[in-house]
């Protein structure tokens, strides 16, 4: 086992998964001779060679559309969206298309094909290299969508999308690449997509959260475990299907729910599981659910006052745990 | 057709090395998708099905295509017009008729689509949608496995002028320039988008815009099956030589409206139309067969005879067979088990 950063984790799940499957391949821009604008596929291209570690002209559509094409032929692609800002050209792709082909041909298409994108903001980024785009995607029958926020689960969660036999859109938080590390095997393992994960257990409230914020949830809790609150912090890890089992569990645990993301709150995966709540435990609750999440502006400018306005921190989210732990 | 003197066409398909019996099956499958389309028209008429799209006037470059393609290995992207094509590469009248009908049976989709939206995998028809030209990427990439995995066969994608106004068009060329990828871009220009004329819809010419892209691009007369075989032919010869890909451009003229919801005179004339419908490939290839000696009017009687018989049997089987399990509504969003393409 051997520690390693997040970013690291994501590429050798790629590596691992290219050296197991020779259909298995990466296209996207800048991917190849340069591995990418965060060095995600650094060094992919020198032990796999031009055509299966393909630099792509700058076209979304049909980077997206040319790994459909090549995975409903029987390819296993791993298509890159340098920023999943840049990724609405290829909407129409992935909503009209990647996620309806095994519908629309009753079984006879299939179309197993896996998009990275990376999400979130905290770097500078601006409007257009910040943004969460989860919910314009949440809510479409036939897509997957994953957000790992631990490292273990970035490759074991990558290598299941890349064995998945439908579409999934691999959600990774570019701030969590060198900010989050951890123990690794360097063994082949997968992560079962659609499984949420207890990071902590605690009996006072029940944080549920996905991706980078659950890096200040996990800080918030130590700190607050100093002051008697103990909180159960779940992860998500898979957005599409949610694992609603998992959510009904952790939140039973203590009967008081605080979820979390960076995306927009109106509209975002909160709203979901909130209603999951609502629909299977409202009596069971011993508080109203809490939402903390970006605003609902269109996104985060980039002047640093205004971006730490924006951005989740550890101590929004202690004043939020400690709030609803007060109830 | 360009009408020519006998001796000099009895030789055309020949010289491009199709037999007589070829020649003659070509135009069995541009008649058969002639009189298929027709039914439809009637049998929506007849309140017997919801909706038809229809693609006469097209036939005769559709089918062609077909036949100049390798129909054992290459993979097939057709628009929603592309009857002749699906029957010239091996869809059945009964599988066409269940997609009309919207049966459980329908291969295309399982009644699951519109009509027009095609799909069969063991034929490597590939499963088509309505936003339109999403599929040239797909044919792009389907290419881009072909050269991955050193395979010989080519993808072969339509659409129409209008859809070659999409992102999706430009995009897939270049990217299909880019890697020189074996795959055939044929462009149906029938003249209108749904009721937009070809001079409101498209700038400069559609063929040359390959010369943007680096590869050859072609505009042949769509009425002139020989010479769209001839075309694409030789565009699946460069492809599999590693050459890259080719744009065709076929011009023909769409006979009849958009679709049964669409009342075409509303914005162009009853001349206009009879003046292409003069023009008609389906007729002049019959012609050109009488002219060669290996068709005649008692044949075509005959030929007339069987395809409606095999558009009745279709036309009933379809109409007979059992509309899918509502229940069968919430199955194959995802993979069911293992055995459905994970691995």
């Amino acid at each position: 086992m051997a520690r390693m950063e997040y970013i690291d984790a994501i590429r050798l799940a790629m590596k691992e998964e290219m050296e197991r499957d020779e259909d298995v391949f990466v296209l996207g821009e800048d991917v190849g001779v340069k591995g990418g604008v965060f060095t995600t596929t650094k060094g992919l291209q020198e032990q796999f060679g031009e055509e299966r570690v393909l630099d792509t002209p700058l076209s979304e559509s049909a980077i997206a559309g040319a790994a459909i094409g090549a995975a409903m032929y029987g390819m296993k692609p791993i298509a890159e969206m340098q920023y999943s800002d840049f990724m609405f050209p290829a909407t129409n792709q992935i909503i009209s298309e990647a996620a309806k082909i095994r519908y629309r041909s009753n079984n006879d298409w299939s179309c197993p094909l896996v998009i990275r994108a990376p999400i979130g903001g905290g770097i500078f980024g601006g409007l257009y290299h910040s943004q969460c785009p989860e919910s314009v995607f949440f809510g479409t029958p036939g897509l997957k969508i994953v957000a790992p926020y631990t490292a273990y689960d970035a490759k074991g969660l990558l290598k299941a999308a890349v064995r998945d036999p439908d579409p999934v859109l691999f959600f990774e938080n570019k701030k969590c690449y060198k900010l989050v590390t951890g123990e690794v095997p360097e063994t082949d393992y997968i992560v079962p997509i659609g499984k949420a994960n207890v990071l902590r257990e605690g009996d006072d409230i029940t944080v549920i959260s996905y991706s980078l914020p659950l890096h200040f949830a996990l800080e918030a809790a130590e700190e607050l475990a100093q002051e008697g609150i103990t909180a159960h912090i779940l992860d998500l890890r898979t957005l599409q299907p949610l694992d609603k089992e998992g959510i009904l569990e952790a939140a039973r645990r203590t009967g008081k729910v605080l979820i979390i993301h960076e995306d927009n709150k109106f509209g975002g995966i909160g709203g979901e599981v909130s209603a999951i709540l609502a629909e299977e435990m409202l009596y069971e609750l011993d508080a109203p659910i809490m939402r903390l999440c970006g605003p609902d502006v269109p996104a985060m400018p980039i002047n640093p006052p205004s971006e730490k306005f924006f951005m989740l921190n550890k101590d929004k989210v202690k004043e939020a745990m400690r709030q609803l732990a007060q109830y | 057709m360009t009408p020519t003197g006998s001796t000099q066409q009895a030789s055309r398909h020949a010289e491009l090395g199709l037999s007589d019996d070829q020649a003659i099956d070509m135009y069995a499958t541009m008649l058969t998708a002639r009189k298929f389309d027709e039914r439809n028209l009637l049998l929506q008429r007849a309140g017997k099905i919801n909706f038809h799209v229809s693609g006469i006037g097209q036939e005769p470059a559709q089918v062609a295509a077909a036949f100049a393609l390798d129909r054992e290995q290459d993979y097939f992207l057709p628009y929603y017009r592309d009857y002749g094509f699906v029957l010239g590469v091996g869809m059945t009248v009964r599988e066409l008729m269940l997609s009309v009908f919207a049966k459980a049976e329908d291969p295309n989709s399982g009644g699951r689509q519109m009509p027009g939206h095609f799909g069969h995998k063991k034929l490597r028809i590939v499963t088509g949608s309505s936003p339109v030209t999403t599929q040239v990427p797909h044919a792009v990439g389907i290419a881009l496995a072909a050269k991955m995995k050193r395979k010989k066969f080519v993808s072969f994608v339509t659409f129409g002028e209008g859809s070659s106004n999409q992102g999706d068009f430009h995009e897939g060329c270049n990217f299909a320039g880019v890697h020189k990828l074996p795959v055939i871009i044929m462009c149906e220009n029938n003249r209108y988008a749904i009721s937009t004329p070809l001079h409101k819809s498209v700038s400069g010419n559609i063929y040359e815009r390959a010369i943007g892209y680096g590869f050859p691009g072609i505009r042949v007369d769509g009425n002139d099956p020989l010479e769209v075989y001839r075309v694409v032919k030789e565009a699946r010869e460069r492809a599999v030589a590693g050459e890259g890909p080719t744009l065709i451009e076929a011009m023909m003229y769409r006979l009849s409206p958009h679709s049964t919801s669409d009342n075409d005179l509303a914005y162009r004339t009853k001349e206009e139309v009879d003046e292409y419908r003069a023009k008609d490939g389906v007729q002049h290839y019959k012609q050109y067969l009488i002219d060669c000696g290996i068709w005649n009017e008692e044949k075509d009687a005959e030929l007339l005879q069987k395809i409606r018989a095999v558009i009745d049997d279709a036309t009933e089987y379809g109409d007979r067979a059992p509309f899918p399990q509502p229940e069968s509504v919430l199955r194959h969003v995802y993979a069911e088990d293992d055995r459905e393409g994970g691995r």
